[in-house]
């Protein structure tokens, strides 16, 4: 039998997987899924992230990919965007940098600076 | 459950179901399979979207993709495309669902869906409907966990009772009084109950929530036996449904495991039960009394009232019936509270009322829109207009109960009174809609036709006053019809609508009298002129052959079965109306269009 605080939990627990479906304003973090980014490895990142996000129960994000961003030396590349922020694009991803870019940017709130586009043009 | 990127809802209601929808989800799940993607996505059979058009319907989440009228076929490309690559694909979603420049639109700005208020069919579409976690997600069993801790029985009451809602079975009448009297009757034991006959030919909202959302009802169920004192209910659902019933079966076994149904729910002390009874879809069923009698095991028979259930209804004890859509709002109003029903609908309508969309419309389907919406606006902003660019001839309300609604009054806000003061009624919510190739008249019989046959027969106004009346219809629609018919039809029409025992004979000749009030000059036409201006009428049908066109192929002679076409060949031949039986045969093989039919 459950209790009321047993039922807020499931509450809580499953809205968590399921509130994509109606919320539309939450994070949006998009993977590269062309063939450029598939061949340099945007399913390992992508699955990377996905059980990232799956550990450790974040809320209001979602997942989705986009075709070719037009790097595609840059592949596999990461979009996060903030909602009212300007995105921020990771390139040359691993699924080692997806847990820091989860750590630091998606549950802190801070990006990861190395690992952006801006850093990357720099060294270039 | 957890995380997946993406979530592909499948509608699973009756609609989408028959047109195949089970054999879409497993070829999703062996495609995802086959892709490596099976732990990424999570594919959900879900009740009904209400764009039944378009079925079968696939939404994909996060990007809320529409794809319409999907076949196994499309799931692969649906699968590879856009599960995969994350490239929506553009050919299959629904032509309303995206923008002049190709984005998709949230589903609140589809046409469709854009005038539309979904309370009762909130969940429809949006939940795993044989998940109880993820009803409980969208704050399910939250209004009961707050009635059974925060207030009282009489508050509840109360509650509903200020929100202004009525029942959404077909009469209108006030919830919150209904279970008042209940609450208030004498005696310990006590029952609620659900009324989910549904017997008006082309209604399915009730299914659709049943099939949608079962956790809505057992809640608020479970609620209403609080508020009047009741520790045992009974929904009555029509055998014809098996997938709701299969669902609400599920439902509840689901309800009982969390110690939301059984003894001593939520710890709170309250102890209440349901149980399922199938009927076997007679339309009277459907009437209150005939209900009560058929769970008890009896004939389905109505009784004179009173005594009102609410006084003396099950096993002779105080029973409380509501009909599903009814019940499907109680649980938001005892958690927003009574001000926002309020805030909706009409003066003395609140809230939102759903409607079965069917005949000339484009979008058949399933519509639920704030008391107080025109038909207009039901039919073409909602609805999508009348195929083929064919004009509005009128819209029936209320099904075999209810009246058409002629163009002049397609403006009219739509609430229980505002149709009753034209002379159809709210009903169930079947709205079909008529245009110029609908004969009135043929209509009017269409429905008596179903009343005749529905009749229990208990008592003779009705049993056999609306059988002289078909008797009547059917004269004048086979060309028989005589000075003083439609006077009959009159007479008759308002002596049932007094003299018979319940609702089903009470209203009974409504559709008949509303056309002859709208359209009385179809029915004098028939009659006088032996005509049928919208060409259903067979017997009042001339086939006839136009001069100039015809070339004298002697094509249509041969076909005509009873030698009714003669002529020279090469000449334009000639049909003898006293022998022409009407079957159109000519019509179909003239190569040259040269017959008509008027
Ligand atoms: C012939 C006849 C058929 C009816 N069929 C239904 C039905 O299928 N479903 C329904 O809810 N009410 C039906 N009703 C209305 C019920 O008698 C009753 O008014 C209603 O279930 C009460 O619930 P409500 O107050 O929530 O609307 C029917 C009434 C008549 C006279």
């Amino acid at each position: 039998m459950k209790t009321l605080k047993e039922l807020e939990e499931i509450r809580q627990r499953t809205l968590e997987a399921i509130n994509l479906r109606k919320d539309r304003n939450g994070i949006r973090v998009v993977v590269g899924m062309a063939t450029c980014g598939i061949a340099a490895g945007a399913r390992n990142v992508l699955t990377g992230l996905i059980d990232q996000i799956r550990d450790r129960r974040i809320q209001h994000i979602t997942v989705a990919q986009t075709g070719c961003i037009g790097v595609c030396r840059y592949e596999p590349m990461v979009e996060v965007y903030y909602p009212g922020e300007e995105k921020v694009t990771y390139v040359n991803m691993t699924p080692e940098k997806v847990e820091r870019v989860v750590t630091e940017h998606l549950v802190n709130g801070s990006p990861v600076t190395e690992y952006t586009i801006g850093a990357a043009e720099k060294i270039h | 459950m957890y995380f997946y990127r993406s979530h592909v809802l499948v509608c699973g209601g009756t609609g989408c179901h028959s047109s195949g929808s089970a054999d879409i989800i497993e070829q999703f799940n062996a495609e995802l399979k086959k892709q490596g993607i099976e732990k990424e996505i999570l594919v959900v059979q879900t009740g009904c979207f209400g764009l039944c058009e378009v079925g079968p319907i696939v939404i994909v989440y996060p990007e809320g993709a529409f794809y319409s009228r999907v076949t196994t076929d499309d799931v692969v490309e649906i699968v590879s495309e856009h599960l995969v690559k994350g490239r929506t694909v553009k050919h299959l979603l629904y032509h309303d669902s995206i923008t002049e420049e190709h984005d998709i639109k949230s589903l609140d700005e589809v046409p469709f869906y854009q005038k539309q208020k979904r309370l009762a069919l909130r969940n429809c579409g949006v939940i795993n409907p044989e998940d109880i976690d993820e009803y409980i997600a969208f704050n399910g069993y939250k209004a009961l966990g707050k009635a059974l801790t925060e207030m009282t029985p009489g508050e509840v009451i109360s509650t509903i009772k200020e929100s202004g809602l009525r029942g959404r079975g077909g009469a209108g009448f006030s919830v919150g009084l209904k279970w008042e009297f209940t609450s208030k009757a004498e005696g310990q034991k006590k029952f609620v109950a659900c009324n989910a006959d549904e017997g008006d030919p082309g209604a399915f909202m009730d299914r659709s929530i049943l099939e949608g959302a079962p956790h809505a009802v057992i809640e608020a169920m479970t609620i209403a036996g609080y508020a009047v004192g009741a520790d045992q209910g009974y929904i009555y659902v029509r055998a014809e449904y098996p997938i709701a019933v299969q669902r609400l079966t599920m439902a509840i076994g689901q309800a009982r495991e969390y110690g939301l149904l059984g003894n001593n729910i939520l710890e709170t002390g309250f102890d209440f039960d349901l149980e399922l009874r199938l009927g076997a879809g007679a339309f009277v069923c459907g009437e209150e009394t005939a209900l009560l009698a058929s769970i008890e095991g009896y004939r389905g028979e109505p009784r004179p009232r009173p005594p009102f259930p609410a006084v003396k209804g099950l096993f002779e004890k105080p029973t409380l019936l509501n009909n599903v859509e009814t019940y499907a709002n109680i649980p938001q109003i005892i958690l927003k509270g009574s001000g926002w029903l309020q805030e909706i609908g009409t003066d003395k309508s609140k809230g939102t009322k759903v409607f079965a969309l069917g005949g000339k419309i484009n979008n058949t389907g399933l519509v639920e829109v704030p008391m107080g919406t025109t038909l207009r606006e039901i039919i073409y902003d909602i609805g999508g207009g009348i195929p083929k660019g064919k004009a509005f001839k009128a819209a029936q309300t209320g099904g075999p109960s209810g009246g058409c609604i002629p163009v002049e009054h397609l403006d009219t806000p739509i609430d229980y009174d505002s149709l009753a003061a034209i002379g159809s009624m709210m009903g169930s919510g079947g709205l079909i809609v008529m245009d110029e190739d609908n004969c009135m008249v043929d209509i009017a019989r269409f429905f008596l036709e179903f009343t005749v046959e529905e009749s229990c027969g208990k008592c003779p106004p009705c049993r056999i006053g609306t059988k002289r009346m078909l008797e009547l219809l059917n004269k004048i629609t086979e060309g028989k019809g005589e000075e003083g018919d439609i006077e009959k039809l009159e007479e008759l029409g308002e002596g049932i609508k007094i003299a018979s025992l319940c609702g089903l004979g009470q209203t009974a000749p409504n559709p008949v009298l509303s056309t002859i009030k709208y359209f009385r000059e179809e029915y004098e036409e028939h009659i006088r002129d032996k005509k049928c201006r919208a060409g259903v009428c067979d017997a009042l049908l001339q086939y006839t052959i136009i001069e100039d066109k015809c070339k004298g192929c002697s094509l249509c002679t041969r076909v005509c079965p009873v030698d009714a076409i003669s002529g020279q060949k090469k000449q334009p031949y000639n049909i003898d109306q006293s022998i022409c039986i009407k079957c159109g045969a000519c019509l179909e093989k003239c190569p040259f269009g040269a017959i008509v039919k008027g």
